[in-house]
């Protein structure tokens, strides 16, 4: 898509955002295996290659698998190497994520948020980036176009911040995101460059001299001294977050923060969700404020790692909680960012009561009214001080 | 709803343009100082199947991500699609009519009478609801070339609506697809936008 404004408001989808801020990023290598819905992310930056507006190496591979590996083996030589994909293309990398993450290589990955299989189903969810949680990537989710293109420049500084050095995935709604022009107000390429600044990585496999090694075979007796540095350095993710994103805001007037809060500051009943249906949350808090009821929003941004110390303390006011999920954690009670903000809670000397609702998997829509009826049941919980159901399926 | 807000649904058919238009509409009202949305609804993709695309535009930043159910103004650029189930696995809409408002307005592609439209959309009662038609195919192929309805049909709603001027979709057409399309079409659509606001009735 042709872009002629870089100040002011254009109109962007969000897969072409992606793709814009990848071109201003310029990274050396991208290895892309197309899927829906993030295929024009792959289709509009390989335009970008075709006609020499950057200088990436574009490998086209048979496979996702194929193309985290070969992002893999491009960022274990120094190069800063991004991607995109969905769902079954998610879980097709799955072993090269772990891989990935710990060989603490840097990689950005656009993950346009999209259903699994089966029954197979183009849209939506949550469940490829919920399942990939805990592979050791850096999580960073987005409620608008804006916030999808912004991320993937906060993103690349985290994961190549130097406490850090971790892959970093940058999550955005498949369709309702992906695919629907918004406005959105894009930064200069000299802003980017001075933002993302340049990459030296700490050790590549072309330095002979060096000769460092990658991926080795580790046994009992190291093993889990990688793994605790490993998770060190995504405790770290949390301040280099903080870090970037203040710098962000500093520079270009977006503020934003581990998570976003909307009139939460007294209120009884709140709703936590990630990702577009945020938006559509708000909507009916302000309709509800109307009516004198105490409602708010919490919208995780930064997932992984998992800030739970500032939830926590963002959320101890309330009285009851209402926990949004576009996923279920099967065999679990309860979706991913429940068990999570459940257990966030927990240290607390007055816990909120806290619900699970399940909503709006494989696209099913999430209306005004859903978020009403939540928040109705929510207040109800925060006046008895009991929930009647833990774990719900709405939407239905 | 609680938003100030205008929402548009367009019907097609795949290869129709309908898609486009909704984003040309969109990139339009964003020139004019708005905020817009403009996305499709994806079903399971053939020549020729259903397609609807759908605009959000305000005067205030718009957070409501949900689907546009209750759209005002409807856009048919296909009369085939009238009568028909249309959910295609989604839930937004299963007829043209569904949902929408009592003042709703109706912009229909056929060379019939308002009048007779409104009786194949089955809104004989209701008064307030308006129905406008022009011969968007028609008027396609001769400044296009092409069976391109979606392009007249910006024009008639320009001139049946108060949200966009014909001069905002011409200038926006203009500075955002002459690199894409030679000059030749750039005036051929321009020219049938242009005929598409002069020939609408209703």
């Amino acid at each position: 898509m042709a872009i002629t404004a870089t100040k002011g408001q254009t109109g962007l989808t969000g897969n072409s955002a992606v793709a814009y801020a990848m071109k201003q990023v310029n990274p050396d290598v991208c290895a892309a295996y197309p899927i829906t819905p993030s295929t024009q992310i792959v289709e509009d930056f390989s335009g970008y290659v075709a006609d020499g507006e950057v200088t990436t190496e574009l490998i086209t591979v048979e496979s996702e698998h194929s193309a985290m590996s070969a992002c893999i083996g491009a960022a274990a030589a120094g190069a800063r190497v991004m991607t995109a994909t969905s769902s079954q293309g998610l879980a097709l990398m799955w072993e090269m994520l772990y891989i990935a993450s710990g060989m603490r290589l840097p990689i950005v990955l656009a993950n346009v948020n999209r259903a699994l299989s089966a029954p197979i189903n183009i849209h939506c969810d949550h469940s490829d980036s919920m399942g990939a949680r805990d592979s050791g990537w850096v999580q960073l989710y987005s409620e608008t176009v804006q916030e999808a293109y912004d991320n993937v420049f906060m993103a690349l500084r985290i994961a190549e911040h130097k406490d850090v050095l971790l892959p970093a995935m940058v999550c955005l709604d498949g369709f309702i995101t992906s695919h629907a022009i918004e406005n959105i107000s894009l930064l200069d390429d000299q802003e980017v460059r001075q933002f993302i600044g340049s990459y030296s990585a700490k050790a590549s496999l072309l330095d002979i001299e060096g000769a460092p090694t990658f991926g080795a075979m580790t046994l009992p007796d190291t093993y889990i001294e990688f793994k605790r540095q490993q998770s060190e350095a995504m405790t770290r993710a949390k301040d280099a977050a903080i870090e970037v994103m203040k710098d962000f805001g500093k520079r270009f007037g977006r503020e934003y923060g581990l998570f976003e809060t909307y009139r939460l500051e007294d209120a009884e009943a709140a709703i936590v969700v990630l990702n577009s249906a945020a938006g559509t949350t708000k909507v009916a808090v302000d309709a509800l404020r109307k009516e004198g009821k105490k409602v708010g929003l919490l919208r995780p941004r930064l997932f992984r790692p998992f800030p739970w110390q500032e939830i926590a303390e963002a959320l101890k006011g309330a009285k009851a909680v209402a926990v949004l999920d576009r996923a279920d954690s099967m065999n679990a009670f309860g979706g991913p960012v429940f068990s999570e903000v459940r257990s966030a809670l927990y240290d607390l000397d007055s816990r909120p009561r806290v619900m699970n609702r399940i909503y709006g998997l494989g696209g099913r829509d999430y209306k005004v009214k859903d978020a009403v009826e939540v928040f109705n049941e929510a207040l109800k919980a925060a006046e008895t001080g009991r929930v009647d159901t833990l774990v719900k399926y709405i939407t239905l | 709803m609680m938003e100030n807000y205008i929402e548009v649904r367009w019907h097609g058919r795949a290869q129709q343009g309908v898609v486009t238009a909704a984003k040309v509409l969109g990139e339009a009202c964003l020139r004019s100082g708005k905020f817009v949305q403009a996305f499709p609804e994806f079903g399971p993709e053939r020549m020729g199947a259903p397609v609807k695309a759908y605009n959000r535009i305000s005067a205030e930043p718009i957070r409501l991500h949900c689907q546009v159910t209750n759209p005002k103004y409807v856009l048919i650029a296909d009369p085939t699609l009238i009568g028909m189930n249309l959910s295609g696995g989604m839930e937004s809409s299963g007829g043209v009519t569904d949902g929408t408002p009592e003042d709703a307005i109706f912009i229909v592609n056929t060379p019939k009478a308002p009048e007779e439209m409104r009786k194949e959309l089955g809104l004989e009662g209701r008064k307030d609801v308006k129905v406008f038609t022009l011969d968007a195919a028609k008027i396609s192929l001769e400044t296009i070339g092409r069976m391109m309805p979606n392009t007249p049909m910006l024009g008639a709603l320009a001139k049946a609506t108060s949200f966009i001027t014909l001069e905002a979709l011409v200038e926006n057409f203009k500075e955002n697809y002459s690199k894409k399309f030679s000059p030749k079409v750039i005036e051929g659509n321009v020219a049938a936008m242009g005929r598409g606001y002069e020939e609408v009735r209703g």
